[in-house]
């Protein structure tokens, strides 16, 4: 006797968690079906030489919302937004730029460029604040709207022309659209800070600080930063999946890992169900899936089940991964020059000038790994010990840019490119190298096909503005719901996008409640 | 097919045919069909005409556009494709189809051959192998142009039958309309079918380009016993409007290239609903042309007949003498076999139905006066000719 | 006399055309210009005895036909001939060419991608909507989002419903394509590198953006939607070179009564009473009018010509920020014949159009990361166009001018230009034409190099710049030159802006000369001698 199952949600990330659990919050019987063996997607723990925990493929984030938190009783059910961290961008000279919200500390720093900085950063949060509307919903559609499509529009314009009053707008309105680099230009003096700030604004894209475009991806994560400050929650991210996880279980739906979806069943233009790899059919009036549109509509539901320009357009969507990650296993704690020990547990970035950024981003495009990459590295043993074995430690590496593709193919050179970037780290840390037990490379390859994303895109599909808002993944399913009747996307390929937000989440579950579907 | 790079010095090509039809023309009317030399008139339009309505008309349509569609997707493909059920379709048979865009607006006509399992000719009036290529995503499928790889006569009128046959084309006799026949002529093979775009008994006989001129040579060899008349793209106008067959790019705009919204138009809008099934399952269009069908007609092209002899052209149509813009005229010829102007035309409804009048405003010139007159038009369903003798099989032998 | 209704500063051609509309207003106007001739950088100049050269802007496509008409520029001697053809040398030894008959560019792209052949008919025909939509906002004002004035609000209204026509997809695809880079927007299209390459061209002339840069799709239209007699798309020449339409500009402007002073460089247009007086000379002459246009870019106009005490300081902020980098060269060349390209059948006509040698996205993507890192590509874009072969007031029988527009180039390569620099640079473009051309270094006569200095020198273009600021976002419709300042008044009463600096921007467009007149005439409650916009259904 198979139960009656009201939604099945494909893939158990963390979007996929919350808009799980919205759901099952209101009365359905919700179905997850996980391909891997864990929950939690990105945010999954990965081991390193058995002894040696990474807590996920990201490893640090912004608090979750506090509407999320409060709807879903995560803090009851052990989520803490953890300890905030700051930002040290790591100069060779040993003078290192230190962030917080709107501070920022280090040598030779003028105090123009420090107070630049925190009007800079009020500013922008101010901006992040008016968009807020249009984060935390679906992206109104600009034809055909309804009253809450309305409503939203509304309150966005409202938020820029009132909120934020005219000269403020007129800012907002100059530079939303641009790059990061002029903006950064225009504002500061000092390389290393401009450096920093354009490292924030392109990471995770395959976007360099000239690319126009940055200044938004750069107000989405001043929008997650808006809850809070970034940290290294101790359990990493992956405890920001077990509180999901209980609150999903707590709310009745059910999780089944190893259980990898083959198809999503259409007849005439809706959807049923899915069939699984081994045959197995669960049937269900609505589909969610965590998974990346790509995957969603080109290998779930198949492009004969939907219109040719559609596919098309999901065909198009520029979406391949350009950030590889390194897992170090550390026999001790590694000392960087001009770094205390307990400064350590911060987030240190390896970006000294945007034209360091740039040229990075160069090699990129043209299929190269860059031979001088933006780093992002944390240790989160120095948060959490039983990542590593006492004494010892691990360290989480960002490496960008490295594309998806590159000439030569990467079997040939990941393991070079993992030495350079080892030993780029050693010029800021000389006794790294003594330190390293074991290691673990993933290129986006191997992200994709560990965490079932294709080309191993963080955000499921870059965040361009022209793949954003009513345009995310591609217009015609923009709005979480699909060209395919009762199919609706929750991931970070919705709106608004990637990082640990859970807003696509969040919003793919109030859109699929609308449709009436709990009564 | 290569193409030389200078072929700047020709911009206009020249069919298989050509040889033949250049010594044939008296008028030196050519237009450029698909980039193509193409006569408008060989010699007298009445002449060309009648050819077609009483004897045996040949007219080279190697400039349409041919795509071979084959794989193992091939089925699927098309019926992704295109808006009708395919599923009654067998080998040896052909169709009539349309495809859409995503919004449910028509992109092109066509007939789609099936020649065996996974091995199909679609034929289209215009340039089609970019949207075939976007719609072949995900489907196994092999798509080629063939457009100057196939040459083809159409054959029509009532004694095409004996034509052919008279021609050196055995077995003719059970082809029925919509059929596809291996044969061959003389010592060279030809692929024959049913089908045709003048509402009267006829063929269109496919051939490889160096047997084109043998073809044509097979066919007026009979011209000492019988009428065979070649002709050009203005009888062929007079002829497709009096079947009431509509041609994409001149009765409405294609989609792929309308810019101004609302200026292309669904299958429904042109009166081609009975080529779309809304329940064989997925195809382009789909969504949108199930969402139409839902709501009241906005509009329909119509076919009219425009009472008295005044020169139809271009013309706005009314619902009454002097009042409100319903429509226009997209396409009218004077029909010599039924006496009558007719014409298809753009008619919006009013309240989801055609309104109950309709007036066209003639304006036309005498001896380069402009003139103007209201008449009267009123409208059919059925082609405006359609002889018995179209669908007999096997046909009478005259 | 010194006393004038109104002074324009600049001979360029928004200045001539704003002058125009307001003396055929009526007005009594004045035009000042610091150089020896009139024109700016829509200049014809004998540098080489026998040669006109197009000093500067080369082309004409996108001069507004409503202001051509208005001022009967037809019989003040303007002709403008459509240009037939655009090509690309491949470096395989073949050729890509945008003919323009239509069966020969089809066969041509068929020659290049059967599929890319097909498709250029869904690419005119969205291109053509994003261009008539555009059109439309050429000759208006754009409105300021900080107002809540009727006719703001007006113009927003108006600015909705011309988008509100199209259907929603698109809208959308309209969003897209402001704001995806020209290389992936063309990739919705064609497949073939050469293709792909020689349609993305256009869009980086004269931008600080490369083919990848999202914001560069736009660009296209800035060199899309001109026409020529309706001929959407197409470019031709000035019959005598750009400064044909300068001197056609200044015939009308007199004709109307305004008169024109050359080696009249304004030192600084005087204010009193938060009113603009007139203007001083560097002579120390004064003029005195009430009404004072700037034609110099935002930058020149506020932060040289007027005292920072006459400003409110977040202007002075603005226009200290103003971006305006010069990222274009230019190399006029007097040449013994015409060249020979081998690539070319005999006969061919492509060499009557334009011309360029790059034939991948990513040969255009590495010119532009030289200039990033301030340095000329080292395997430019060039436009090369041989206009003599038209026009015979160019170059004497038999010989030849060529003008090789160069992208990229840097305002500021490491320890500045000299002319040693210079001269390297210009022996780049020339050594990428004679791969192409193996007589052409024989037949250089004289071959004139100009840098962003050169045209920054000649034309006051700052940075050499040759929009008068580029077309980011943050400097387009509302924003252009700054928020709040983009309805050409300046925030001194009397004082107005009518250069490329403000909306809609450069491209010998005539518009911004207009629309300022537009302004003017309005708030001297004089009746509006400038032309509505031809309607575009």
């Amino acid at each position: 006797m198979i139960e009656r199952i009201d939604a099945i949600i494909i893939g158990a990330g963390h979007n996929g968690l919350v808009c799980g659990a919205y759901l099952a919050r209101s009365g359905l019987k919700v179905l997850f079906l996980e391909a891997r063996d864990a929950v939690g997607g990105m945010t999954s723990e990965s081991t390193i030489d058995d002894d040696f925990h990474i807590a996920g493929l990201a490893h640090t984030s912004f608090p979750v919302c506090a509407k999320i938190r409060k709807d879903l009783r995560l803090e009851k059910f052990g989520y803490s937004a953890g300890k905030g961290i700051e930002t040290i961008t790591l100069q060779e000279d040993g003078r290192h730029l230190r962030f917080g919200r709107n501070t920022v500390s280090g040598p030779d720093l003028t105090d123009k460029d420090v107070d630049a900085y925190r009007h800079f950063k009020d500013e922008f949060f101010g901006y992040a604040k008016a968009m807020r509307p249009m984060f935390a919903t679906r992206p109104p559609r600009l034809k055909n709207m309804d009253f809450a499509d309305k409503m939203t529009l509304a309150k966005l314009g409202w938020n820029i022309r009132f909120g934020l009053g005219r000269e403020s707008m007129y800012e907002f309105l100059r530079v939303a659209a641009i790059n990061i680099y002029d903006v950064l230009e225009e504002e500061f003096e000092d390389e290393r800070l401009k450096g920093a700030l354009a490292a924030d604004a392109v990471i995770g894209h395959h976007m360099g600080p000239r690319s126009p475009g940055t200044v938004l991806t750069w107000l989405a994560r001043l929008h997650a930063e808006l809850n809070g400050p970034l940290s290294v929650v101790s359990g990493g991210p992956s405890q920001m999946c077990n509180a999901l996880l209980q609150a999903v279980e707590a709310s009745g739906a059910s999780i089944r890992t190893g259980a990898r979806v083959k198809k999503i069943l259409v007849d005439k233009g809706k959807a049923f169900g899915v069939e699984l790899e081994d045959g197995e059919i669960v049937k269900a009036k609505t589909i969610v899936s965590n998974a990346d549109p790509r995957s969603t509509f080109l290998e779930l539901v198949g492009a004969p089940q939907l219109d040719a320009t559609f596919i098309q357009r999901v065909t198009q969507i520029r979406g391949a991964g350009d950030v590889a990650k390194l897992h170090l296993a550390l026999s001790g704690t590694p000392e960087f020059l001009g770094l205390s020990a307990s400064e350590l547990e911060n987030r240190l970035l390896i970006a000294p000038t945007m034209r360091y950024v740039e040229h990075a981003f160069n090699d990129a495009k043209y299929a190269r790994y860059s031979e001088q990459p933006v780093l992002e590295i944390t240790l989160p043993s120095l948060h959490n010990d039983s990542l590593a074995p006492r004494g010892h430690h691990v360290m989480s590496v960002n490496i960008q840019y490295a594309p998806y593709d590159i000439d030569g193919g990467w079997h040939e050179q990941k393991t070079t490119f993992a030495y350079k970037i080892i030993a780029l780290i050693g010029k800021y840390a000389p006794n790294l190298k003594s330190l390293i037990v074991d290691h673990e490379f993933l290129t986006p390859q191997d992200i994709e096909s560990r965490y079932n994303v294709r080309q191993g895109h963080w955000h499921h599909g870059e965040m361009t503005i022209h793949q954003s808002f009513m345009m995310r993944p591609v217009h015609g399913a923009a709005q979480y719901n699909t060209p395919i009747d009762g199919l609706y996307l929750c991931g970070a390929g919705a709106h608004p996008g990637g990082g640990l937000t859970g807003l696509p989440g969040h919003n793919a579950a109030q859109r699929i409640l609308e449709s009436g579907i709990a009564k | 097919m290569s193409i030389p790079n200078d072929h700047f010095r020709q911009a206009i090509q020249h069919t298989p045919f050509h040889a033949r039809l250049a010594a044939l023309t008296q008028t030196e009317e050519w237009t450029v069909w698909n980039g193509c030399m193409a006569p408008r008139v060989l010699d007298k339009l009445s002449t060309e005409y009648f050819a077609v309505r009483s004897s045996c008309s040949v007219m080279d349509m190697s400039p349409m556009e041919k795509y071979r569609i084959t794989g193992a997707d091939a089925y699927r493909f098309l019926d992704r494709l295109l808006t009708r059920d395919l599923s009654a379709l067998r080998p040896g048979r052909v169709t009539y189809v349309v495809w859409c865009n995503d919004e449910g607006k028509l992109i092109d006509d066509g007939t789609l051959f099936q020649f065996g399992d996974g091995d199909y000719r679609l034929c289209s009036q215009h340039h089609q192998f970019d949207w075939l290529m976007t719609s072949a995503m995900g489907f196994d499928v092999n798509i080629e142009v063939e457009t100057h790889d196939v040459a083809a006569l159409a054959v029509q009128g009532p004694t095409s039958y004996s034509v052919l046959t008279e021609a050196g084309i055995a077995g003719l006799e059970d082809l029925r309309p919509f059929g596809i026949a291996n044969l061959s002529c003389q010592d060279f093979p030809v692929v024959v079918s049913r089908t045709g775009y003048t509402g009267d008994l006829g063929y269109e006989v496919w051939v490889s380009p160096e047997n084109a001129l043998p073809l044509w040579d097979a066919i007026f060899s009979v011209k000492s016993r019988y009428d065979v008349h070649a002709i050009g793209l203005s009888t062929l106008e007079m002829v497709r409007i009096e079947a009431g067959f509509i041609m994409p790019g001149f009765d409405f705009n294609t989609a792929e290239s309308t810019v101004r919204a609302n200026f292309d138009r669904s299958p429904y809008e042109v009166g081609l609903g009975w080529v779309v099934n809304l329940d064989k399952g997925q195809f382009t269009g789909r969504k949108a042309l199930v969402a139409e069908s839902k709501r009241p007609a906005k509009r329909r092209l119509t076919k009219i007949t425009i009472e008295g002899n005044k020169p139809v052209g271009e013309a706005f149509i009314y619902n009454k003498k002097g009042g409100k813009l319903v429509g226009e005229i997209k396409c009218a010829v004077w029909s010599p076999i039924l006496k009558a102007n007719i014409a298809l035309a753009d008619i919006e409804y009013i309240g989801g139905a055609l309104p109950k009048k309709l007036w066209a405003r003639l304006d036309y010139q005498r001896e380069l006066k402009w003139m103007s007159a209201w008449a009267e038009c009123r409208p059919t369903n059925k082609p405006f000719y359609s002889p018995d003798h179209r669908s007999a099989t096997p046909p009478s032998r005259l | 006399m010194n006393n004038y209704d109104a002074i324009v500063i600049g001979a360029g051609h928004n200045g001539l055309t704003n002058a125009a509309f307001l003396a055929k207003a009526g007005l009594r106007v004045l035009v000042v210009e610091r150089n020896a001739y009139i024109g700016g950088a829509t200049v014809s100049r004998e540098l080489h005895e026998g040669w006109q050269y197009s000093s500067c802007s080369y082309v004409c496509s996108l001069f507004r036909p409503e202001i051509y008409n208005a001022l009967d520029l037809g019989r003040h001697g303007l002709k403008i001939i459509p240009l037939v053809s655009s090509m690309t040398f491949k470096q395989d030894g073949d050729y890509f060419g945008s003919y323009s008959q239509p069966n020969i560019r089809r066969r041509e792209l068929m020659r290049h991608s059967l599929r890319d052949a097909d498709a250029v008919v869904r690419f005119d025909a969205d291109v053509l909507r994003w261009c008539k939509l555009i059109r439309g906002f050429l000759l208006r004002t754009p409105p300021d989002p900080g107002s809540f004035r009727p006719r703001d609000l007006f113009e927003f209204a108006y600015l909705l419903k011309k988008y509100y026509e199209l259907s929603e997809s698109q809208l959308y695809e309209f969003i897209r394509f402001f704001t995806m880079s020209i290389a992936e927007y063309l990739e919705n299209y064609f497949e073939n590198d050469t293709v792909l390459a020689h349609y993305s061209g256009g869009s980086i002339i004269g931008t600080g953006l490369g083919v990848y840069s999202p914001g560069t799709a736009y660009v296209l239209l800035h060199h899309a939607m001109g026409d020529v007699d309706g001929n959407i798309g197409s470019w031709g020449f000035a019959r005598g070179g750009m400064g044909a339409v300068a001197d056609a500009l200044a015939s009308s402007f007199q004709a109307h009564g305004g008169e024109i002073r050359t080696d009249a460089d304004v030192r600084r247009i005087m204010v009193a009473g938060n009113k603009a007086t007139g203007v001083e000379l560097a002579s120390g002459e004064i003029i005195t009018a009430k009404t004072v246009v700037s034609n110099l870019d935002a930058k020149r106009t506020f932060l040289q010509i007027m005292d920072e005490a006459d400003l409110p300081p977040q202007l002075v902020h603005r226009a200290k920020h103003f971006k305006i980098r010069g990222s274009s060269g230019k190399l006029n060349i007097a040449l013994d014949g015409m060249p020979e390209f081998p690539a070319l059948p005999h006969g061919s006509p492509l060499t009557l159009g334009h011309m360029h040698f790059t034939d991948t996205l990513h040969r255009l993507e590495k010119a532009y990361d030289d200039w990033k890192d301030d340095r000329w590509s080292a395997d430019p874009y060039c436009d090369a166009l041989v206009p003599s072969q038209y026009d015979p007031s160019l170059a004497p029988p038999g010989k030849h001018m060529m003008s090789v527009f160069v992208q990229y180039c840097p305002v500021n390569p490491e320890g500045g230009w000299t002319d040693a620099k210079r001269e390297q640079f210009g022996q780049t473009v020339i050594d990428q034409i004679a791969d192409y051309s193996p007589n052409f270094k024989d037949l250089l006569l004289h071959v004139e190099v100009r840098t962003p200095r050169e045209i920054e020198e000649e034309t006051g273009l700052t940075e050499g710049n040759i929009f008068q600021g580029e077309l980011t976002f943050d400097q387009l419709l509302f924003n252009r030159p700054f928020p709040g300042y983009a309805q050409y008044r300046g925030p001194v009463k009397g004082m107005y802006m009518c250069g490329s600096s403000t909306h809609p921007g450069g491209g010998v467009m005539g518009a911004p000369g207009a629309n300022a007149a537009r302004e003017i005439l309005r708030d001297l409650r004089r009746p509006d001698t400038t032309p509505q916009e031809f309607s575009d259904d």
